[in-house]
């Protein structure tokens, strides 16, 4: 990689999904050189991914809207000329927004004015005991299973957590032939009630809503509000779910007993937190907005970050939902045309206030969403003490808080005296819910901050940064004073 | 306690700079019977201190400073005992690469000059150092052997001195900037940035710990000595099966290895990256990284399939001499400085000893650095 000078380009957008994948279509019109990077093997992102390579829809099912909508935009995409470059990682991003990439042919780097980054969200889990068993898995993995893959996560499943993916994925699950043993869901009737204006504009999500429901009443599936997951223990080929009634925080009541419920998968989400990985390696301004997903790059509403040529789109810039990630893709998209003397001030400024107004309605519920789906400090006061949080390095509850009480004042403090978010995931799985248990001892989620971003975004081998080489091609600076 | 600020603010001994060299020197002024208080920008430890490689090696130490890290090695193996918590530092055999002709004289050269300073280092064939070391390429043709080497997880140095300060009742002031100091007849006044709402600290000594930032911390007290930043890159493996059970290093310096018991294996060597000491470590330089990892890779094949977990960068300092700089500060009385010292995390804690010594009056236990010679001295390549 030393030797090729990275390859000029005017933007770069990385991931694929509605918002990278709108914006880079926006940005070609307005005559910008577009990448589009990603590293699943095509476009759509999480919530319009698409079959697998290779596979077909089965003739006789009918494809979700999400899925036509997905086939819709890769139809586009590949029409569009736009240079794509799927099952590609970016490892890392320097100072000058440089990008290096590892994809099948090895390691390449790209040099560009502008710099789109449009990685979503990862899920949020709220660790119980058993939550790093096989077979238990995020409500986002589900998903996975179920749209891309048509597979069940298990033959009876407890779905549990908090936000809409709840009703989705037990909905799925039905619909798809499996069995759902209990719905748990932290919220109550009334907090989904809340909702409700926000969705004055979207009669179809009202309408998905009331089917998914109908279609769990019919077939009988106990949907307890107000419950969380205890603990998970394997027995026998399956698991024992003790599901706890929880408070308005999500705190366990102790005083109730727990329901118990037999099954052989657990999907559990507890909402999603925007990926920052990139802008925080990029040291761009952050701030912490719980009811967005928690520490999100400090951008404007086109999503130009504190750095230079540095832009956020989608719900990695804060949660407002799939439907409000293209527009908001669009809007960077502007943004960057004008900013590198693409687009006049005038016509930025009209194609910037039609793009508001597309942007408003979906965003407006899908922000509702994300408050439901927010971190509920009651439950991460109730994680047991020797419970796995980070579980790349198995540091337990009980260490963390050791190391507060020690004196860790930081997130990177703590990394260092606990190993927490060193693993090769970075911190992505863990680092919201280490924050706030940090943060329950120091005083607030801005105080401990969050970890700094570090190369490598995804692990790459040294065999594939270093090339083929011989001794004499190492340039060996002079020899360290003796 | 707001009503009674001056028994609250008096101390026999302010140090500023809570690294390895701050920490150690107030340990051992606490201990020696003092009041002292230990104040840090940050956290402490998480420059230099709590970032470096953590090797604990006599093959990559300037030869005149072999005598002051064989004390210090000594005290790192020994943690438990005078820090209460350890760092996880672990004794195995280091080795030192030749692949070349030219690193083969080098090898020789600089073993001769080290074992002149008491170092126990041998030059052994390659056959040998195989033996030692299975996984070395096979391309060795010499290599220097030193049985005192080891390593440590340096990222819980903050950790262990943080715990033996507290138990001998240093008080710990972090994430609180200093913004100068008054110094006059009756001591010195350690000034805070107005943003942390702290009174001055009223001090009978100061003693400046402040690693690269010691430039500026002289320049408060009207004393100008330049001191040179190099950003050393760091990059450290995911765990991997064992891949070797020494530490290696190269001729010329600049590459060090070791693999932790969790089993990451750490790469580094002081190649350099961007940043400076405004900014701090900005990012890795490319093609430094290229050329870190080719080595890595090269003087042990099996790493070359290993994945990156995570790179980063410390900042550590050179006077311009290359040598430390610990003593009085020149012309300004009860003021010390501590700092500088090549490969400075192996000898720190002694560092922080013997610059307690002197300050409580005692005779070091080895000779200190004296600051003033560097008062004038131009730095090589500025």
């Amino acid at each position: 990689m030393a030797e090729a000078p990275p390859c000029p380009i005017d933007l770069l957008v990385i991931g694929a999904g509605p918002a990278g994948a709108r914006a880079a279509l926006r940005a070609q019109a307005y005559g910008l050189d577009v990448l589009l990077v990603d590293e699943n093997p095509d476009a759509g992102g999480q919530v319009w991914r698409p079959l697998p390579p290779g596979f077909a829809r089965a003739a006789g099912i009918q494809p979700s809207s999400e899925a036509v909508q997905g086939d819709a935009l890769r139809a586009k995409l590949r029409g569009s000329g736009i240079r794509c470059l799927f099952d590609h990682k970016v490892w890392n991003v320097g100072s000058s927004l440089r990008t290096d990439l590892i994809g099948p042919e090895g390691v390449t780097s790209w040099q560009p004015r502008a710099l789109l980054v449009a990685t979503g969200t990862t899920e949020r889990v709220v660790p119980f005991i058993g939550w790093t068993l096989p077979g238990v898995v995020g409500l986002a993995a589900a998903t996975i299973l179920l749209k891309s893959q048509n597979m069940l996560p298990g033959r009876r499943t407890v779905v549990a957590g908090s936000g809409p993916l709840l009703l989705a994925v037990a909905s799925g699950i039905l619909k798809a032939g499996g069995e759902v043993a209990a719905v748990l869901d932290l919220a109550t009737r009334s907090d989904w009630l809340q909702t409700l204006p926000s969705l004055a504009g979207r009669p179809d999500l009202l309408w998905q809503g009331v089917q998914w429901q109908a279609r769990l009443r019919k077939a009988g599936v106990p949907l307890l509000y107000r419950h969380g997951i205890a603990s998970v223990d394997a027995v026998g080929g399956g698991f024992r779910v003790h599901a706890q009634p929880v408070d308005r925080t999500g705190a366990h009541v102790a005083r109730t007993a727990p329901s118990i419920f037999e099954a052989d998968a657990v999907a559990v989400g507890h909402g999603l937190v925007p990926g920052t990985d990139i802008t925080r390696l990029l040291r761009a301004r952050h701030r912490y907005e719980a009811t967005r997903g928690g520490w999100i790059a400090d951008a404007d509403a086109q999503g130009r970050t504190s750095v230079a040529g540095l832009y956020v789109a989608g719900d990695g810039a804060g949660i407002a939902g799939a439907a409000a990630a293209g527009a908001h893709g669009e809007l960077a998209a502007v943004a960057c045309a004008h900013d590198l003397g693409r687009l006049t001030a005038e016509a930025h400024a009209r194609e910037r206030d039609y793009l508001l107004k597309q942007w408003y309605k979906p965003a407006r519920f899908g922000r509702a969403m994300a408050g439901l789906m927010a971190l509920r400090e009651g439950a991460v006061a109730s994680i047991a003490p020797d419970t796995v949080v980070c579980r790349c390095e198995d540091v337990t509850r009980a260490e963390i808080d050791a190391a507060a009480r020690d004196g860790a004042l930081d997130m990177n403090q703590l990394k260092a005296w606990t190993r927490c978010g060193m693993g090769p995931c970075q911190g992505r799985t863990c680092g919201d819910v280490a924050g706030a248990l940090l943060a329950a001892h120091v005083g607030s989620r801005e105080a401990v901050g969050c970890f700094t971003g570090r190369a490598p975004l995804r692990p790459v081998s040294l065999a594939e940064v270093a090339g083929d080489y011989t001794y004499a091609d190492i340039p060996i600076p002079k020899a360290a004073p003796l | 306690m707001s009503g009674n600020t001056h028994s609250s603010t008096a101390f026999d001994a302010v140090v500023i700079g809570g690294g390895v060299m701050g920490c150690s020197t107030a340990l051992h002024l606490a201990q020696g019977g003092m009041r002292v208080a230990l104040v840090d920008r940050g956290p402490l430890c998480r420059e230099a201190s709590g970032v470096n490689a953590g090797t604990l090696t006599l093959h990559m130490t300037r030869a005149a400073l072999v005598p002051y890290a064989m004390r210090a090695w000594k005290m790192w193996m020994d943690a438990e005992k005078w820090l209460g918590t350890g760092v996880l530092a672990t004794h195995v055999p280091g080795l030192t690469l030749a692949f070349t002709e030219a690193e083969c004289e080098l090898v020789e050269l600089r073993a001769k000059a080290r074992r002149e300073y008491g170092a126990p280092i041998e030059v052994i064939s390659p056959a040998r150092a195989r033996e030692i070391e299975p996984g070395v390429h096979p391309g060795l043709m010499k290599a220097g052997y030193c049985d005192i080497d080891g390593f440590a997880s340096a990222y819980l140095t903050g950790r262990a001195f943080r715990h033996a300060l507290t138990i001998a009742g240093v008080e710990v002031i972090e994430n609180t900037p200093v913004a100068g100091i008054d110094s006059g007849d009756a001591g010195h006044l350690i000034r805070f940035d107005g943003l942390t709402n702290r009174p001055p600290l009223q001090a009978a000594r100061v003693v400046l710990a402040g690693g690269v930032w010691i430039e500026n911390m002289l320049a408060w007290l009207g004393v100008q000595i330049p001191i040179k930043v190099l950003v050393n890159q760091l990059i450290i493996t995911e765990r991997v099966r064992p891949v070797m059970r020494t530490v290696l290093s190269v001729a010329n310096g600049l590459l060090s290895l070791k693999q932790f018991a969790n089993g990451t294996v750490l790469i580094g060597g002081g190649w350099q990256g961007e940043g400076d000491r405004e900014r701090g470590g900005i990012e890795a330089r490319p093609q430094n990284l290229v050329g870190n990892m080719r080595l890595a890779a090269y003087a042990l094949p099996a790493l070359s399939e290993a994945r990156i977990a995570r790179i980063w960068l410390g900042l550590e300092a050179e006077t311009a001499d290359a040598m430390p700089i610990i003593g009085d500060v020149p012309g300004v009385p009860g003021a010390y400085v501590v700092g500088s010292a090549h490969s400075g995390y192996t000898s720190g804690p002694f560092m922080g000893r013997i610059m307690a010594q002197y300050i409580l009056g005692q005779q070091p236990e080895m000779p200190l650095f004296d600051p003033a010679r560097l008062l004038g001295m131009p730095m090589p390549g500025a």
